[in-house]
């Protein structure tokens, strides 16, 4: 298991893997990504953070039914794993802790 | 419709993706890339699409998505590979009579293709030892008179060798070589006959032959010096030394001096003598007629060689480019003949180009050729075997296909597998070949006692690697295609219903694969009948005269009057004659012959006879008388000629060209020769040739063999005391005799051999056909078993069972025979005996006897299975149903 830090990008993927449960295939998290965040992200670097983050043990993969789309091929769907989940908390209550700091906070401009 | 065919993806884009991608990514990721693909193939159009398909597929080559270096995937190769072996073994075991079908057929085509491979092997063994062989070259000569085809020579000009010397560089070292030198040594009471190679002084600077006694820079630079082979120094001085003795050799009064000795030349050394006698013996001799310069000219080049050895980084293209100015200096002298010297490069001429006037021994590049293609004709037959007989057995092994790849086996795995199973029976073939090979060794060896005297055909390892090389490439090449076959099947369609697949597409490659077996092995045994018939054909031509009991002796050099006086005291020698040559096997003198009109002249073959000849032989007189004995010292004046000179020249009747005179031989050495008799035209040369004109005439002084006419009950007997005559008279040279027939016989054992070897690859070819044939026949007759019991049950006769399942096999032959039979009549009628004057017709028997043969082996073959098939109770075959 390579390291447990999550970059940004790993976890904004990984938190759309979430989002989408039962969808979550390489396409969709694209499009997913594209309509929240509206970043324009490339398969290219998505399809490498999953590849990234199964190594690391957040998310497991496996394979669809066969359909008539895709050219017969199949999709893999992505699920987040336990660790996945315990990295994702860890981030979340991280942040929080963060925010609570925070005396006064709105985004008036001062 | 036509959308959807433009909307797919570039082809190859998507396979270089399969090709680099790992495995376990690359389908998800087509399909990521497909998804893209119809995406914008809606919203940008199809250019764009595919653009992007294409960059996409480009981009994702990643760390991460190459697949790693396919060393797990060997490793359970080499782990499969047990499997394979076993699982082959297991089917060769369980199909009996395909296998031992294969076996046989492969083993008994892969012996021939052995003896073919080591006969290759051996040919370019040829000249090896030789240092810096491939430095060595040969100057060859092509010789063109006026606008004929230009032929090759071996030999060239003693001429061409010098200049070469004087003026081209990049050489190295090179040797003028004359052959030819022979006579007998007299060392004091002790005759030997001794024959050598005359050669200059550099002949140890081209060739690396083992000196092992005496100065290889001067052995040869003196007149009058000898160098002899380990062998015939032995045979003459018997464990004296030597180096330095000296003798005379023939009617040369000066003696010769042993300068060296030279281990004799190794079997593969295409160039083989006793004995090497300086070349400037010969130099000096001419030198003494300042006159003559002939022997130095540019068409001298009849029995001249150059070896030259080139400098190191010269081609044979340079060097030949630098001997064109000669060519064309040289043949500015000449109008009506052109000789162009080029090299030949010394490994390629045994096994190379076909060139008149070898020094040594060659096979020539046709002969080798023609071998070549032979047996590749009769391994290809054995090959389609093996395919015919897998791809019909298929359907049985589809299921295992459909099991091993649902199980995980990739299509490449059960490629390996089946190529594995070929390779192993074409590897067990190859020990039973070996056996054989053994067996048909010596058999090839006696064709002919030029091969014999060529080749040893032993094994050495080398070879050997060869031959396992070969039977894996064999196996390779007929699994290939049944493999390809069966590991395209798809498991899903095999294992839900094999019958729907489609095993039966190769109907027809099957049916391809059998015509053309038969079709070659109806054309090998029509070819051998035709060969057969023509051998007899010209054995039994009327030559013209008789040729019965007619013993040829060569005189050697004795005293012909002393020897016939001797023959003549035995009682079973009737007649005898003397002549010059013997005619009708093959070689022939030839003369310039010109009559009233000095500009008009032909070539006479001839000749030289005396007066006891044409009685003897029984030549036809049409007019006129024969010769009369008279002495030697008379200048010769009459000759005797048949009808085409008279035709020729337009003499008219036989009886008109009495005493006409005619014109024999060029420049000074012209000759005025009465016609003294006419004969009727007779077979001079082999029958392959026309008559043309032909003369006998009279000149004692010329004559070599003794002509016996024998009438004799044992022979032996005679030969005994013949020999007993001869060795009173000659103790040095041994009786050199042998019958005239025989003669013929060996002039055209040319016909014989190719009878026997194409005889004997039909034979082959046509068992391993019906081979194949019966494999078949069993299969049919197997996997139809059940509709043959229906059909049983249903009221078919037993008779017509057998031809509904022949008649498909019957037509497979009816075609080879419609395709071999014109063919051969074409090979034979057009091309093989084109240019034969007299040849055997090319009858109905020798075209279609080989067919019906090979219809009736065709028919038992197929008849029997069937019958045993059709025989079968019903109610056996079908109750298990």
């Amino acid at each position: 298991m390579k390291g447990t830090n999550l970059g940004e990008f790993e976890e904004v993927v990984l938190l759309t893997i979430a989002a989408l449960t039962d969808e979550a295939y390489s396409v969709a998290i694209c499009d997913e990504i594209d309509r929240v965040t509206e970043r324009k992200v490339k398969l290219g670097v998505v399809h490498a953070v999953l590849n990234r983050l199964e190594k690391k043990g957040f998310v497991k993969s496996e394979l669809g039914e066969a359909t008539k789309e895709r050219g017969g091929r199949r999709k893999r769907f992505f699920t987040v794993t336990h660790a996945g989940k315990v990295a994702l908390t860890k981030v979340k209550a991280q942040r929080d802790e963060l925010w609570s700091l925070i005396p006064d906070f709105n985004l008036k401009i001062a | 419709m036509i959308e959807k065919q433009t909307s797919k993806p570039p082809k190859w884009a998507s396979k270089l993706l399969e090709w680099y991608c790992r495995p376990e990514l690359l389908e998800d990721l087509q399909g990521d890339l497909h998804e893209y693909f119809d995406r914008n193939l809606a919203s940008k159009g199809p250019g764009r699409a595919k653009l992007n398909f294409v960059l996409d597929v480009f981009k994702f080559i990643r760390p991460y998505t190459i697949r790693k270096l396919e060393i797990l995937n060997n490793l359970t190769t080499i782990v499969m590979f047990k499997n394979y072996f076993k699982t082959s073994l297991r089917s060769i075991a369980r199909n009996k009579l395909f296998s031992a079908i294969n076996i046989i057929g492969l083993a008994i085509s892969m012996s021939v293709c052995l003896l073919a491979i080591s006969f290759i092997a051996e040919l370019d063994s040829y000249d090896r030892f030789q240092k810096d062989s491939d430095r060595i070259y040969r100057v060859k000569n092509t010789y063109q008179f006026l606008q004929e085809d230009p032929s090759g020579f071996a030999s060239t000009s003693i001429l061409a060798g010098k200049l070469i010397q004087e003026q081209v560089p990049g050489i190295e070292a090179s040797v003028i070589m004359r052959r030819g030198f022979s006579g007998d040594a007299r060392l004091g009471e002790k005759v030997v006959p001794v024959s050598a190679i005359q050669a200059s002084d550099d002949f140890f600077k081209v060739f690396s032959f083992e000196l092992l006694r005496g100065n290889p820079e001067t052995a040869l630079s003196e007149p009058h010096s000898i160098i002899l082979t380990d062998e015939t120094a032995e045979k003459m001085f018997q464990g004296q030394d030597p180096m330095g003795q000296t003798f005379q050799i023939g009617t040369d009064e000066t003696p010769y001096q042993v300068t060296g000795i030279v281990k004799k030349p190794p079997h593969h050394s295409h160039l083989q003598f006793q004995s090497l006698v300086s070349l400037i013996t010969y130099e000096e001799q001419r030198k003494e007629t300042p006159d003559e310069t002939y022997w130095i000219s540019w068409s001298n080049m009849w029995s001249n060689y150059v070896y030259l050895k080139l400098e190191e980084g010269n081609s044979q293209e340079d060097i030949e480019a630098r001997l064109m100015p000669i060519n064309d200096k040289q043949n500015e002298q000449s109008d009506r003949v052109k000789i162009n010297i080029s090299l030949q490069p010394l490994l390629s001429i045994v096994g190379g180009e076909d060139l008149s006037n070898q020094i040594g021994m060659s096979m020539g590049s046709e002969a080798t050729w023609i071998i070549v293609a032979l047996t590749f004709i009769v391994i290809l037959s054995a090959g389609f075997n093996y395919t015919n007989l897998s791809i019909a057995r298929s359907l049985r092994r589809a299921k295992e296909v459909g099991i091993r790849k649902v199980v995980g086996a990739t299509r490449g795995q059960v490629f390996t597998q089946f190529i594995i199973e070929a390779t192993i029976i074409s590897l067990i073939a190859l020990v039973f070949a070996y056996l054989l090979f053994f067996i048909i060794k010596p058999e090839f060896l006696n064709l002919e006692p030029e091969i014999q005297q060529m080749l040893l055909l032993e094994n050495s390892p080398k070879i050997l690697v060869f031959f396992l090389l070969f039977a894996a490439s064999v196996g390779f090449l007929a699994g290939f295609f049944p493999a390809a076959f069966l590991s395209k099947l798809r498991a899903v369609s095999v294992l839900k219903d094999a019958s729907s697949t489609k095993l039966f597409s190769k109907v027809n490659m099957r049916k391809v694969l059998i015509v053309t077996q038969f079709t070659l092995s109806l054309i090998f045994i029509i070819s051998a009948s035709i060969e057969f018939k023509q051998y007899k054909y010209s054995l039994a031509f009327d030559l013209g005269f008789n040729t019965e009991n007619v013993l040829n002796v060569r005189l050697q050099g004795n005293d012909m009057d002393q020897m016939a006086n001797a023959f003549s005291t035995i009682p079973e020698v009737s007649q005898i004659s003397k002549s010059a040559m013997i005619t009708s096997v093959g070689s022939r003198y030839g003369e310039n012959i010109k009559y009233e009109d000095p500009t008009d002249s032909t070539t006479l073959y001839y000749n030289i006879i005396d007066e006891n000849y044409l009685p003897l032989m029984e030549n036809r007189f049409l007019a006129g008388t024969n010769f009369e004995s008279r002495p030697l010292q008379e200048e010769e004046e009459s000759i005797i000629v048949n009808e085409q000179v008279l035709k020729r020249f337009n003499i008219g009747t036989p009886l008109e060209a009495i005493d006409k005179y005619v014109q024999i031989g060029r420049g000074d050495g012209v000759r005025k020769l009465r016609i003294i008799g006419v004969v009727e035209d007779f077979q001079y040369a082999t029958i392959q040739d026309g008559i043309e004109s032909f003369g006998f005439r009279y000149q004692p002084d010329r004559l070599e063999i003794l002509n016996l006419k024998i009438t004799s009950t044992d022979l032996m007997a005679t030969m005994d005391k013949l020999e007993a005559a001869w060795d009173e008279l000659d103790q040095v040279h041994s009786f050199e005799a042998s019958f005239y027939d025989e003669r013929i016989q060996r002039a055209y054992a040319e016909h014989s051999i190719i009878f026997t070897i194409v005889g004997f690859l039909a034979f082959l070819t046509i068992s391993i056909a019906a081979l194949g044939l019966l494999g078949m026949g069993v299969y049919t007759a197997e996997t139809r078993l059940k509709e043959i019991s229906i059909r049983k049950v249903l009221g078919a006769s037993e008779g017509s069972l057998v031809s509904l399942l022949a008649r498909g096999f019957m037509w497979l032959l009816v075609i080879s025979a419609a395709i071999a039979v014109p063919a051969s009549y074409f090979l034979f009628d057009s091309v093989i005996l084109a240019t034969a004057v007299n040849k055997a017709s090319i009858g109905f028997i020798e075209l279609f006897a080989g067919v019906i043969i090979i219809f009736a082996i065709g028919f038992v073959t197929i008849g029997t299975q069937t019958w045993k098939a059709a025989k079968s109770n019903p109610a056996q075959t079908l109750r298990s149903e």
